[in-house]
């Protein structure tokens, strides 16, 4: 399955389609996750923060939690509940409707017709997707800044940027890229794995987004945990 | 050339097919028929290298289908046709796209041209292509459905086997006609080989001259019509059942029409 993923023909068309299904079917949901997660974490952060008199830390933190776990794992989770169930509902639903085999009897690999280019699109998306919920949150979160915790404008922003260094980045966007791998091969898998009609495509439809959400929990862990640290005398 | 030796095949531990041999000439036109469930499906999936024999030997134009790499089976797929039971017609794609699957895939053809043989496939097959090529499958009849999977496997550049699994099933008598006449023009012009599988014992007359009769996963009866007619094994007999009275009457029909 894998070594086909790779390799001519490369389905063009096929992959421009899923990156505007994809890409753009998702902005919205991105958008307001990265808004309300970013306000919601910077009210409690600037409650307690303040308790301390520390209140100009709130953009330091903010950048940090981000960009490094909240803005990766908050899109990777939306895109695996919007996107993995549609790949493998899809995939199922054209399983058992013979329409796989129909494809393959004309001489079609399904998995370069149909995993591929999901699998394309999902590397470019979910990063791109992970940024813009990041900009939307610390957004979100400049606005309680201002209106909610009082902090200066520039204040926030100079913190901001102080934590928005190569290395956060870095980790912010190898994440992505990571959960998207997760989203794509689970999802195309449980699709093409999916058997017993009707309900058997909603089972794996299940299965897929519960195990790509746990895999990307899990996985973001073991990543700011062990990969990470061990990158640290290079970043 | 469609070989098949000595073939077992199941989907699971249970055998669907059980030492299943025949052999199918370039230019042959053989009928399949039997109860539902003996296995006449999937013999046609082994055919297309869907699936794999448990033990025996696929050979189509002499390769062994079963030990091929995947690129080769796809390559030697291009050369195959084959019309679903249930149509399994791309359901997100329009019906223009779902005839012309074919020729977009694996010709440079431009849009045009691919419509102007698209458009004359569906007049081909009885259908109004105007009102229908630009809509989704689900919003036709099945009747309708069927018609257009048939011009979808019909519709590729050069097939040289190609496989029907109940193509009248659910067509009015015109369109049956329609169907049938299509069938056999195709397997004369291009001298293809040609697997119908079908109920309807009067179709069978029409497309071919060879009849399989396979049940429980055995072949019961392979000949001619005169065999068929006189086969003494209980299976086939009671397979054909009241159809056996009425064989003569639509044998001398068909005869008479020039088939
Ligand atoms: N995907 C599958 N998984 C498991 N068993 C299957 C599968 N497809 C078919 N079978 C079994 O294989 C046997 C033969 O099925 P097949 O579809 O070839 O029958 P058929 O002769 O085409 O019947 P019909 O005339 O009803 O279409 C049946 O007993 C069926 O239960
Ligand atoms: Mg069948």
């Amino acid at each position: 399955m894998v070594a086909s993923l790779f390799g001519r023909p490369i389905y063009i068309a096929e992959t421009m389609e899923q990156m505007y299904l994809i890409g753009i079917g998702s902005l919205f949901l991105v958008v307001l996750t990265g808004l309300f997660s970013g306000q919601g974490f910077a009210i409690a952060f600037a409650n307690e923060l303040s308790d301390f008199g520390a209140k100009d830390y709130l953009g330091r933190i903010m950048s940090l939690a981000i960009v490094r776990e909240l803005g990766p794992t908050l899109t990777g989770l939306m895109m695996a509940a919007r996107v993995a169930s549609g790949i493998t509902a899809e995939i199922g639903a054209m399983k058992s409707s013979n329409q796989l085999d129909a494809m393959r009897s004309f001489g079609i690999d399904p998995i370069k017709k149909i995993a591929a280019p999901r699998l394309i699109t999902l590397i470019v998306m979910v990063p791109a997707m992970t940024v813009i919920c990041d900009a939307v949150a610390i957004f979100g979160a400049w606005l309680i800044a201002i209106f909610h915790a009082h902090i200066s404008s520039t204040m926030y922003w100079a913190a901001i940027r102080e934590r928005l260094v190569f290395g956060n980045i870095f980790i912010g966007l190898v994440k992505p890229v990571v959960f998207s791998l997760v989203i794509a091969f689970i999802s195309c898998y449980k699709g093409f794995t999916s058997e017993g009609g009707t309900k058997g495509v909603g089972q794996a439809t299940t299965d897929s987004v519960v195990m790509s959400s746990i895999t990307i929990l899990i996985t973001n862990f073991v990543f700011t945990k062990f990969f990470f640290p061990m990158l640290r005398g290079y970043l | 050339m469609i070989e098949f030796r000595n073939i077992d095949f199941g989907y699971d531990e249970k055998l669907v097919l059980r030492d299943v041999s025949f052999d199918i000439d370039p230019t042959e036109s053989v009928v399949i028929m039997g109860p539902s469930g003996s296995g006449k499906s999937t013999v046609l999936r082994l055919i297309l290298g869907l699936e794999c024999p448990q033990r025996g030997e696929i050979r189509i134009d002499g390769r062994n289908i079963c030990v091929m790499k995947e690129k080769d089976k796809q390559e030697l797929r291009k050369s195959i046709g084959m019309v679903f039971q249930d149509g399994a017609l791309f359901d997100s794609r329009t019906v223009g796209e779902n005839v012309g699957y074919y020729l977009i895939e694996h010709t440079g053809l431009s849009w045009q041209e691919i419509e102007r043989r698209v458009r004359e496939m569906l007049g081909f097959v009885g259908l109004d292509a105007s009102e229908i090529i630009d809509k989704l499958p689900e919003e036709l009849s099945g009747g309708m459905q069927r018609r257009v999977a048939i011009g979808r496997a019909l519709l590729s550049t050069d097939p040289k086997i190609m496989l029907y699994d109940e193509p009248t099933t659910g067509l009015d008598p015109q369109s049956t006609e329609n169907v049938l006449t299509l069938i056999n023009k195709l397997t004369r012009e291009r001298s293809i080989s040609t697997v119908v599988v079908t109920h309807q014992i009067a179709d069978a007359l029409g497309v071919a001259k060879r009849f399989i009769v396979i049940h429980e996963g055995e072949v019961a009866f392979d000949g001619d019509f005169v065999g068929l007619r006189d086969c003494r094994d209980d299976r086939v007999r009671n397979f054909l059942g009241p159809f056996r009275a009425s064989m003569d009457l639509v044998a001398e029909k068909k005869f008479m029409n020039g088939v």
